[in-house]
Formats: C-alpha cells, structure tokens, sequence
C-alpha cells in the first residue's frame, strides 16, 4: 500500500469547495418551485383533536395544505426504524411506527403537524402561522429514568411494556456478581451523558418533484445515505418501486449522523409535489433544525467496577437508561447497543453485567451522532478507571497498562463478544505518555500552582467499531480512455474523491486528472450505503480494490485478443498489460479505447470496460476497530471555574494509512465536536418538554477559541480483516475526547474532595462544583 | 414561570378599577391589540407581539376567574400563536390606595411552548415587564385626558 502524504497538496474537492461553486440542496432552484413550510407541535404530548386549515388556505400564494388526514386519505404509510437491536441479536422491543405528518396525537415539541405549500418561502410560512391546531395537552415526562419509574403516561398505548422499547443485556450476572464479592475494591459512579444536536452547518434540507409525465419523483436532499432513503421513501412511505424514486445527494455541509437517515420532510416534499404538481423546496432554518433534527446521546448510567489492590480489574456492572426520545428512529440501534458492547474498552476484563434500557419519552428522536455510543462506553470505562486509580492510590497509566489486552491475544474477544484483530494497545498508551512528557508533569503541576492554578492531566484508551454493511464500488472507462469511479460511499467533508482517486491513479498508474469521481445519485450508482460509522475507507476502500481487479481481468481479454496470446499468460504492470516472456504489450488505456470501438474485438468480447467490485466483512472479522490514546492536560482557575486545555496528545491507530493529512484533519474535527460535548453543549427540555436550547443563544457550539493545539500521531497497525489493511478514522477524535477531558478535570479537582462532575463542564458548574466542595456539600 | 411587578396610576381606585374592566380602554392600553371583544366572562382577543426574534399574532381567550370590585381580578387565559406556539396561564391583578393614586400589583404563572420556549424563554421576563410597563404608560395617558377632573 502506498502512504500518499508524501505527494499531498489538497484535495480534489477543494477547488469548488474554496471558490464557492460548491452545490449544495439550497443552491438548486428547479423551474416553477414551489416552498414548504412546517406546523410543528408547540406540546410535547398531547392529542390532537382536530386542525382548521381554512384560514392558511386563503392566504396570499398558498396552493395547499396538507395535514395528517390527508396522509391517511392518501394511503401514506408510517416510517419504522431503520433497524431495531434484534436484527443484532438483542431483544425484540417495540418499535414505532411515525407517520410523516402526526394524525391523532403529538409526542414531542416538534412534531410534523401540517405542512403549507405556497409561491414563496415567506407566504409558506405566513400561511402557516395561520393553521388553527385544537391540542389536548397530556401528561409529559422528559428523563428516561423517570419515565421508566412510572412517570408521565405511555406515549404508545398498545406498547405492553409501558414506555419501555427493551432492554439489553450483555455478559455474565454471576460471574460478575461473584467477581464483587472477591475484590479487593469496588465502587460506583453515576454518569450523564447528555443529549447533543448534531448541528450540521449546512441545516437539513430537500427539492421534491414529482414528474406526471413520467410518474417518477426525483428528491434532492442533504444526505449521508441517498439509496437508504429512497428505500424506505419507496418501500415505507410511497409504496412505490425504488425505480420510481431519484435520490440525489448532492454536496452536503456536515451529516454526523444526522443525515444518515430520512427524516419526514424528505417525503413530504415527494408528496407536496405530487399534490401541487409543483416542485416543493424546504430548508430548514437554524430554529427548526434544533426542534426538529434527530439529536446524538442521552444516556443515564449507574456504573460499578470491582479491582484487586494490585490494579487488576475484575469486572464491570452498569445499568442505564437511554432516553430514545418519542419514537424508536432511524439507526437508534446503533448507539444503543455499542453503549454497551465497548465498555470492556482494550482491557481484558473478567466479566461484565451490562443492562442498557431504552426508554420513550416526549423529547426529540435519538439516532446516531459522532461516535454512537462509543462516546459513553469509552466515558464509563474511562471514568471508572480513573476513580480506581485513585482509590487505590495507583498511577492511572500503570492501572491501564495492568489490564490491556496483548498483542499476543489477537484475536481477542471480548466480554461484549466484540471480536478485536489487531491493535498494540500497551505500546499506543506508553508512546502517548511519553509524547505528552508525562514524567514532567510535576514540575508543571508546581508552575500552575504557583499561579493560584490547579492543573489536571489524563491519559485515556479508546476503541472504536467501524465499518458496518456491505458495500459496492465502480470504475467506469469512458469511450475516450478517461475513467469514472462510481462510488457506493458518500462523502460529505471526509474527502474520498481524493482519496478514491488517488487509489485508484496509483493502482492503474494512470493520471489523477484523468479520473472523475461520481457518488450520491441513485440513478447513476446502482446501489450503495453511504457513509457513517467510519465505514468507507474499509468497506468502500476494498470494494475498489475488488472493482479495480476485475477492470484489469476484463482488460486482459482485450490485450489477449490484440496481443494474440493467452489470458493467463498477460500480466499487468504500471498500467501496461504485458505478455509474460515477450515485448508484446498494450496500454490499459488503449485497452480501454478499444473496447468502444463502433467495431473490432468488442463485437466478440462486449462493448465497454467496467469494474465493480463488493466487501463485506466475514461473520466474525467483519468490522475493524480503530483505536488510540488521548493525554490531555488542564488548568483550572479554581476562583472563577475557567479551564483552559493546556496539552493535547492523540496517538491514532487507524490501520494503514491512506492519506495522514486527511486522517488528521478528521481526527480534528473529531476532538472538537468531542470538546464541545464535554466543555459545552446539551440540548435541555424544561418540565413540560419544552426545548430550552433551541437556538445557538443557549446551546453552545465549539469555537476556535476553545480548541487546543493537538498533537497528532499516527500509529500503524495493519488491519488483518480487510485487503487494503485500513481501520476508520471519522469518529475517532469524538469518543476519546470527552472522557480525556473530564478525567483531566477531575484529576485537578479531585484533590479538594469532588468525587464527580456532569457534562458539560461549563465555566458555571466548575465554579458551582468547587463551592460545593468548599462547603463539603 | 412567575412574574410579578407594580405600577402606580395617577388615578382613583374606582376610576382604576372600571378602567382595568373596560374592553375600550383595554383595547387601546395593551401594546399590539388588534382586537377585544367582550364575551361571556372575559374576553376574546388577538395581539401581536414581538419576543426576541419572534413576532406573531396570538389568538386567545381572557377569563375573569374572580372579581372583587375595586380590590382584586384573578384572570386565566391562553393564547394561540400558531407557529410561534402558545401562552398560557393565570394571572391575580391587586389594588390599594396609595398618596399618588393606585397601585396594581401584579403577579402571574405563566408557561410557553413552542418556538416561543425555544427562542425566547430568557427573554420572557424582560419582555413582559416591558410590555406591561407601557400598558399602565398607556393607562396613566388614557385615563390622564379626564372625562371629569381628578378629585
């Protein structure tokens, strides 16, 4: 495998990106559109008891309003979740069936209510203040705990287990209720992991057309999966053939997750343009985006761990509570079940008795954010070893190196049944340590302390699963010799034109500038999963490789026929296809050509020259598992509860490397959106469910000013479950960095009797937390 | 939420009280009225205002729960602000005596939803004082261009 950072000067996708001719959804504008403005709910539970429409009707522009009786009316069917724990082996639960716009009753702030098509943006939404909704407020409950103790009333009345979806349980009770008894230790935490918004800087958005002529609807919408939603566009909602739905995806500002799934505006504007025979265009604004997004976490958990006075660790026990909001949505599995299933982290743990309920309650859909659930297990595993440490008066580096799996034990499965390949997890943490100057943090201690300052280090591992499904690539020679890749993967900031491009320039040596890159359009890619969960550099990776071997093979009969000779006898080399033994050879490109020839040898072997190529793991290797180490070192102002990040260190196994540069840059943008969860951000509901972080006033995003200087470092460790020997990257710097931030806090406070802190450290609760500990609250 | 404050009208309580329970007068006191019509044990009404960066019209209805002549209205309503959500709550209206004329002290609960809750729940409090303050500016006015000169 070539390192490509050598040779490294940008990215392909640059060039529009800086000179502003990128395209995204709200660039497009199709003839004769039309606009589409939401009626969401104001109560977070209630019945719906009836809507007059009349007065939006005869507003200046309106062509229509449509409301949850007209989506029965129209035989418009109810979204389920993508999947649901089962398929992964865990229990049944009850799922949720959301129907696009709401019919009889409202679940959470937020809820689709109606929807108003008008001329213009501005007469859609002025009409829409004007729909008249008849509420029937209901009991609300907003803490999955709660809810689960019997608060608020079932928001679904035929679920049998109240507001209970299921609950998941991993690992052995009595092996890890006898571990407790024999330890030497135990303790418990309580941990919050609060709700996020995945605050994507370019706001959901979607065009639908519907075309008469063709009965055909063609969707433009910011998406991280555009066959996924025309899937469930066709199969859930429409009830049509998928080939009677173009989903085009075009460049997309930032997904995270959140643009991994359908939300329902991307049907309701197929269904407004069918009724209205107009195009129908939505953007979200920033208000709607924060009431209306699918949000990331929301855990509860009460943790315990066991150890021997000798650091070794004996077992794990949590039970939590994750708050799914008002509907089991999207891929809710995901973060559901990796809460759980990576606690064990990179230590050879005895046991574990985990049990993870998921828990409906009247506040906004979960899904999959950043990181997915590896956040709160790398938080859970990482805290507790932390508070271990200190209780049992040992260096918490040394407490980790105690317990690390061995390379030796690869294949390691773990307690969760995750089976790891690869990883030199003792060897990550000791190079970190020594890259963070760990041994110097005495003297720095001391310096900070001369300063009125407490200062406060960490040092964590994280793990990471990453690369689900399987996926398709394409190459495509054109007639004039040039090639497009048709990438099953969707890059939305990871940038995989570059990287793809630049495989594929290497592997046919033939010119980068040569090689157009094509993805999210589901008319010119036959089927693909999108990107999410650090999948496209394993999966999509190796399906090239996998496309690229069959374009040669195809090749080969061409050379075979030109060159006269046999198949197995041409090899092909530094883009020549050659006879072994001989001078004879013929050029991949001239290959190419000939086989678009109006005659020749393509009447005998077929016309054109096309690859395509399929990974997917094996049951058992199928998933990699990125990994590393974080050091973080803070200081605390212990009179005003400022912190500020004074060292940051994130050693990074991502397998082979592709591209260091834009490893990095994702490794980046990861610890920020992970700084933001611990110093910053979460999304709050007051008693009555009301969104009171709606808008950039109250919910604080990450700014430049709060990011460290990082240093980064790249550990290789080849893969063993994939040919290209490549691991994720995009969520790596998202599951580390709040557990390296709030144990570094903890490290500084510790000493003056705080046993714990919530996220987001915010300036306020450091400050409230230190006077709490000064009165010995 | 809970909100409370006093103002001093330059008038009589009786005068006052009449006023406070005069849909005319009302009319014209409250800052964005478009209209108040009286209706079996309160009133029925539309405003428009404007919290932070939301303005839209509200719909409501105005209970007069309890009405103690010259002394205390206790008042319940609601109002619809389609998108921008909805207010609703209660509300009890005092008066005394005082050298300079009245004073009405105020206090309500009152609980929003929607985009009003999203945008504006920090903004409520101030907005409301402010928003009553012109309310008893208006009233001092109205009731200043005396149908009979002050006692």
């Amino acid at each position: 495998m070539n390192d490509l950072r050598d040779r490294f000067t940008g990215r392909l996708e640059d060039r529009r990106f800086l000179t502003g001719t990128g395209r995204y959804v709200d660039d497009i504008t199709l003839p004769h559109q039309a606009h589409m403005a939401l009626v969401l709910s104001p109560y977070a539970h209630a019945v719906l008891r009836g809507i007059d429409t009349a007065e939006a009707e005869a507003m200046p522009g309106v062509l229509a309003v449509l409301t949850g009786a007209d989506v029965l009316a129209d035989g418009l069917g109810p979204v389920p979740p993508f999947f649901m724990p089962k398929m992964w082996g865990g229990p049944e639960g009850y799922a949720t069936l959301r129907p696009i716009l709401c019919t009889d009753r409202v679940r959470c702030v937020g809820d689709r209510v109606a929807i108003v098509i008008a001329e213009t943006r501005d007469q859609a939404r002025l009409a829409a203040e004007m729909v008249a909704v008849d509420y029937d407020p209901l009991p609300v409950v907003t803490s999955a705990r709660a809810a689960l103790e019997g608060d608020g009333v079932p928001l679904w009345e035929d679920n049998p287990t109240g507001n209970l979806s299921c609950s998941l349980e991993m690992g052995d009770k009595a092996a890890t209720a006898a571990a407790f008894a024999a330890a030497d230790v135990t303790l418990h935490r309580h941990f919050l992991t609060p709700r996020l918004a995945p605050a994507s800087l370019e706001p959901r958005g979607c065009i639908g057309h519907y075309d008469a002529g063709e009965d055909r609807y063609t969707l433009h919408t910011s998406s991280q999966d555009p066959h996924g939603f025309r899937a469930v566009i066709a199969r859930n909602v429409l009830k049509c053939a998928e080939s009677r739905i173009r989903v085009i995806s075009p460049d997309v500002g930032g997904g995270f997750g959140l643009k991994a799934h359908m939300h329902p505006e991307d049907a309701l504007v197929l269904w407004a343009s069918r009724r209205t025979g107009r195009p129908v265009k939505w953007i979200a604004t920033r208000s709607e985006a924060m009431m209306t997004d699918t949000q990331g976490r929301g855990q509860e958990i009460e943790a315990e761990i066991a150890l021997n006075r000798d650091g070794k660790v004996l077992a794990v026990r949590a039970t939590a509570w994750t708050n799914m909001g008002a509907y089991f949505w999207g891929t809710a599995t995901p973060p559901f079940y990796f809460a759980m299933q990576l606690i064990p982290n990179v230590y050879d743990l005895g046991a574990v008795d985990l049990t993870n309920h998921a828990v409906f309650t009247n506040i906004a859909p979960m899904s999959v954010y950043r990181g997915a659930g590896r956040p709160e297990a790398t938080f859970v595993m990482e805290r507790l070893m932390d508070e271990a440490a200190a209780a049992i008066g040992m260096d918490p580096v040394e407490l980790r190196l105690k317990n690390v799996i061995a390379p030796e034990a690869m294949p390691f499965k773990t307690a969760t049944g995750m089976v790891y390949d690869s990883g030199e997890f003792a060897n990550m943490i000791r190079k970190a340590r020594a890259a963070a100057d760990w041994a110097g943090f005495p003297a720095r201690a001391e310096a900070s302390r001369a300063k009125g300052l407490l200062r406060g280090r960490s040092l964590i591992s994280y793990i990471e699963v990453a690369g689900v499904m399987n996926e398709r690539m394409e190459l495509r020679f054109e007639p004039d010799g040039t090639l497009t890749i048709l990438a099953g993967t969707h890059s939305h900031g990871q940038g995989h034109a570059t990287v793809f491009t630049e495989l594929v320039a290497d592997w046919l040596s033939i010119p980068a500038e040569s090689i157009r890159y094509v993805q999210g359009d589901t008319d010119r890619i036959l089927v693909g999963r999108g990107t999410f969960a650090a999948r496209s550099s394993m999966l999509g990776g190796s399906a090239l490789l996998r496309a690229k071997d069959a374009l040669i093979e195809r090749a080969k009969e061409m050379a075979a026929v030109v060159l006269q000779a046999e198949i197995a006898d041409i090899d092909f080399e530094q883009g020549m296809l050659k006879v072994r033994g001989s001078n004879k050879a013929l050029s991949l490109i001239e290959a190419a050509k000939l086989f678009y020839l109006p005659a020749g040898p393509a009447n005998l072997l077929g016309i054109g020259l096309t690859g395509a190529g399929t990974a997917a793991g094996k049951p058992g290797a199928a998933p990699n598992y990125p990994n590393g180490c974080m050091v973080c070192e803070v200081e605390v102002n212990p009179k005003t509860g400022a912190l500020t990040i004074e060292r940051f260190v994130a050693f990074d196994d991502v397998g082979r490397i592709l591209n260091a540069t834009l490893c990095e840059g994702q490794i980046h943008g990861g610890i920020a959106q992970g700084l933001g969860q611990a110093l910053l951000e979460a999304m709050t509901y007051d008693e009555d469910g009301q969104l009171t972080s709606g808008s950039f006033m109250d919910y604080c995003m990450p700014r430049a000013e709060h990011m460290p200087a990082v240093d980064s470092y790249l550990l290789e460790v080849p893969c063993a479950t994939n040919p290209l020997q490549v691991k994720g990257v995009g969520e790596s710097g998202a599951i580390g960095t709040p557990a390296a931030l709030v144990n570094a806090v903890m490290d500084a406070i510790r000493p003056l009797g705080v046993t714990s802190i919530d996220m987001p450290v915010t300036q306020a609760r450091l400050w409230q937390t230190l006077r709490d500990a000064e009165a010995g609250v | 939420m809970e909100l409370s404050g006093n103002f001093t009208v330059n008038r009589p309580r009786a005068e006052v009280w009449a006023a406070l329970n005069d849909a005319e007068v009302l009319r014209d006191a409250i800052p964005g009225c478009e209209s108040l019509d009286v209706s079996e044990g309160g009133y029925d009404g539309k405003i428009v205002l404007k919290i932070g960066p939301i303005k839209a019209s509200f719909s409501g209805r105005v209970n007069i729960a309890e009405a103690v002549e010259n002394e205390r209205l206790t008042l319940t309503g609601e109002g619809n602000g389609g998108i921008a959500g909805f207010a609703k709550g209660g509300a009890t209206v005092t008066l005394t005596d005082t050298p300079e004329g009245t004073e009405v002290v105020y206090s309500a609960d009152v609980s929003i939803g929607g985009k009003l809750a999203q945008l504006g729940n920090r903004l409520i409090g101030s907005t409301a004082r402010q928003l009553a303050g012109k309310f008893f500016d208006r009233l001092n006015e109205t009731l200043a261009q005396p149908q009979e000169p002050v006692r």
